[in-house]
């Protein structure tokens, strides 16, 4: 895969404290590492390491205590339109009340577009994840993995040019997390998206990825950035059987087993963002 | 029992015994002869003459009005206040002592100061009577439902840039609705017990002012029939709800059902 032109994300120096004084949390100490146009980097570390608040913070959802995220040069202070998110609880995510076509609309009502170009995104998303079939079931009538499938179908029908991907497939059984991985590596070659995606499953993270950034425990730094040159397209079972992959996986293994035989009082857990913040 | 067999004899059953118990009042009325309990004949006659023919325009529908008024009134405003109230938690802090305070209060308490400051006996304090009674269980359980709401939920929306009003449009008013029905059937039995409240303390038309003229003036059969009437519209306006809260919610059960397994 080719890493095309330049930069569009970086993370610099990006540093977060939950609250204040003798009970502050320090969850992330100092990240910094870029993403280029069409790259796939994977984010791992080990649990309780504010995977999920650097990629709130990424995104735009939570402001870094420290340090800044650059979108293409712009610092990031509200969630861009150029970025879509899916977040690892597929259920709590999607709208209940509403049909998998109204789910994946969502984004697209407040965005000015014709109606047949919404009704044309919504298609396509759908058609990429395969679920066209499925457009007036209600989400809770599908199985896990195929919700998480309209969660990523809504992403790519709000057309963004980078995709944050938040330990998404962590709640759904092997065989389908090996499905919906090749389903991303897929709608990154067809959607031409860059693709920046946490996760604690260090397999996933080399299989996917052009790079893997390993972080440490909290306070969160970055451990060691990884380059992954794996031949695409990557196959579940010919790319993990490569000399290479073995080779990385037990790399980035070494990297975060280190990391986790330190005290456990140190791990400390993700704390809850406060959830009441309006934009 | 297969299913259809099962669901007519539970509908038989919930008929049946309604009618044993109402001819079991008949043979005891019949054998009785006691004028403070007519027979049941007698009070259905009453019931047919006062009720569904001379009596209905002039007594029902003023009482089914002030009802649907009142009610419509306490769930618009119950939800546009709940909402907002549900999302922000200083306006809780400002606010929850009042509502508590006044959904403390007894509502006959009120109901004499009801008509000196609203200079009626009317129509007007009737509708705002029950309006605000019933506004408090919809307020509260807007609230509620609003608070409930899964912040993945939200910050899915603010991450696609969808604003605030489409937010509330799209999302809270939709996942507060089980909750808000929840109000909605506790304030619809309210209505009723207003209605007759206020009817029933000053009024010239209506369900309560046939009860209370019935009374004063010793006819017993209308006053029953009065009471039969009051009982049937209650139990129809809440199966009324029910029907329509069993379609608009229809994907609540579905869900609900989903995450149970």
């Amino acid at each position: 895969m080719s890493k095309g032109g330049g930069q569009v994300l970086e993370i610099k120096k990006l540093g977060k404290t939950y609250g204040t004084g003798e009970r502050a949390t320090h969850a992330i100490a100092d990240v910094s590492f870029a993403v280029e146009d069409g790259e796939f980097v994977c984010v791992v570390g080990p649990s309780g390491c504010g995977k999920t608040t650097l990629l709130k913070c990424v995104g735009g959802l939570l402001s870094p205590g420290s340090g800044e995220v650059l979108l293409r040069g712009r610092k990031v202070t509200s969630p861009p339109e150029e970025m879509a998110l899916v977040f690892q609880e597929y259920g709590r995510s999607l709208m209940p009340w509403s049909s998998v076509w109204n789910n994946v609309l969502l984004p697209l009502r407040h965005k000015k577009l014709a109606a047949t170009k919404r009704k044309t995104l919504v298609e396509e998303a759908l058609a990429a994840v395969g679920l066209t079939r499925f457009s007036h079931h209600y989400p809770w009538q599908l199985s896990g993995g195929m919700q998480q499938r309209v969660a990523i179908a809504r992403a790519l029908a709000y057309q963004p040019s980078i995709l944050l991907m938040d330990e998404p497939f962590a709640s759904v059984d092997a065989q389908t997390r090996g499905d919906l991985e090749d389903l991303v590596l897929q709608v990154r070659e067809e959607f031409a998206v860059t693709i920046v995606f946490v996760t604690h499953d260090i397999d996933e993270s080399v299989y996917l990825s052009d790079r893997v950034v390993v972080l440490t425990h909290a306070p969160t730094e970055v451990k060691e950035i990884i380059d992954v040159d794996l031949p695409f397209p990557r196959d579940q079972i010919t790319t993990k059987e490569l000399p290479e992959f073995a080779h990385l996986r037990g790399h980035v293994y070494r990297l975060i087993k280190r990391e986790q035989v330190e005290p456990a009082e140190l791990a400390l857990a993700e704390p809850v963002p406060e959830s009441g913040r309006r934009g | 029992m297969s299913k259809g067999a099962y669901r007519t004899a539970a509908i038989a059953a919930e008929i049946a015994v309604p009618i044993a118990i109402l001819a079991a009042w008949q043979a005891w009325t019949a054998q009785a002869h006691d004028p403070k309990f007519p027979r049941l004949s007698t009070i259905l006659v009453e019931f047919r003459e006062l009720w569904l023919f001379s009596q209905f325009e002039l007594h029902v529908v003023p009482s089914l009005t002030r009802i649907a008024l009142g009610f419509g009134i306490a769930l618009l405003v119950g939800v546009a206040i709940g909402i907002p109230l549900g999302l922000s938690r200083w306006g809780r802090i400002l606010a929850m002592p009042h509502i508590e305070w006044w959904r403390a209060m007894p509502p006959p308490a009120l109901l004499p100061i009801s008509i000196v400051l609203l200079h009626s006996i009317g129509n007007r304090q009737k509708v705002s009577f029950i309006a605000f009674f019933c506004l408090f269980p919809i307020l509260l359980n807007t609230i509620d439902g609003v608070r409930g709401i899964d912040p993945a939920l939200m910050e899915t929306a603010r991450s696609y840039g969808v604003g605030r009003l489409e937010r509330i449009g799209r999302i809270v008013f939709p996942a507060a609705l089980p909750q808000i029905f929840a109000g909605m059937r506790t304030s619809l039995s309210l209505a009723v017990i207003m209605m007759v409240l206020t009817e029933y303390f000053s009024s010239t038309s209506g369900v309560g002012y046939v009860l209370l003229i019935s009374k004063n003036t010793f006819q017993l059969a209308p006053m029953w029939a009065a009471i039969v009437l009051i009982g049937v519209l209650g139990y129809l306006l809440n199966v009324l709800l029910v029907l329509i809260e069993h379609r608009v919610l229809a994907w609540h059960r579905g869900w609900r059902a989903a995450a149970a397994q």
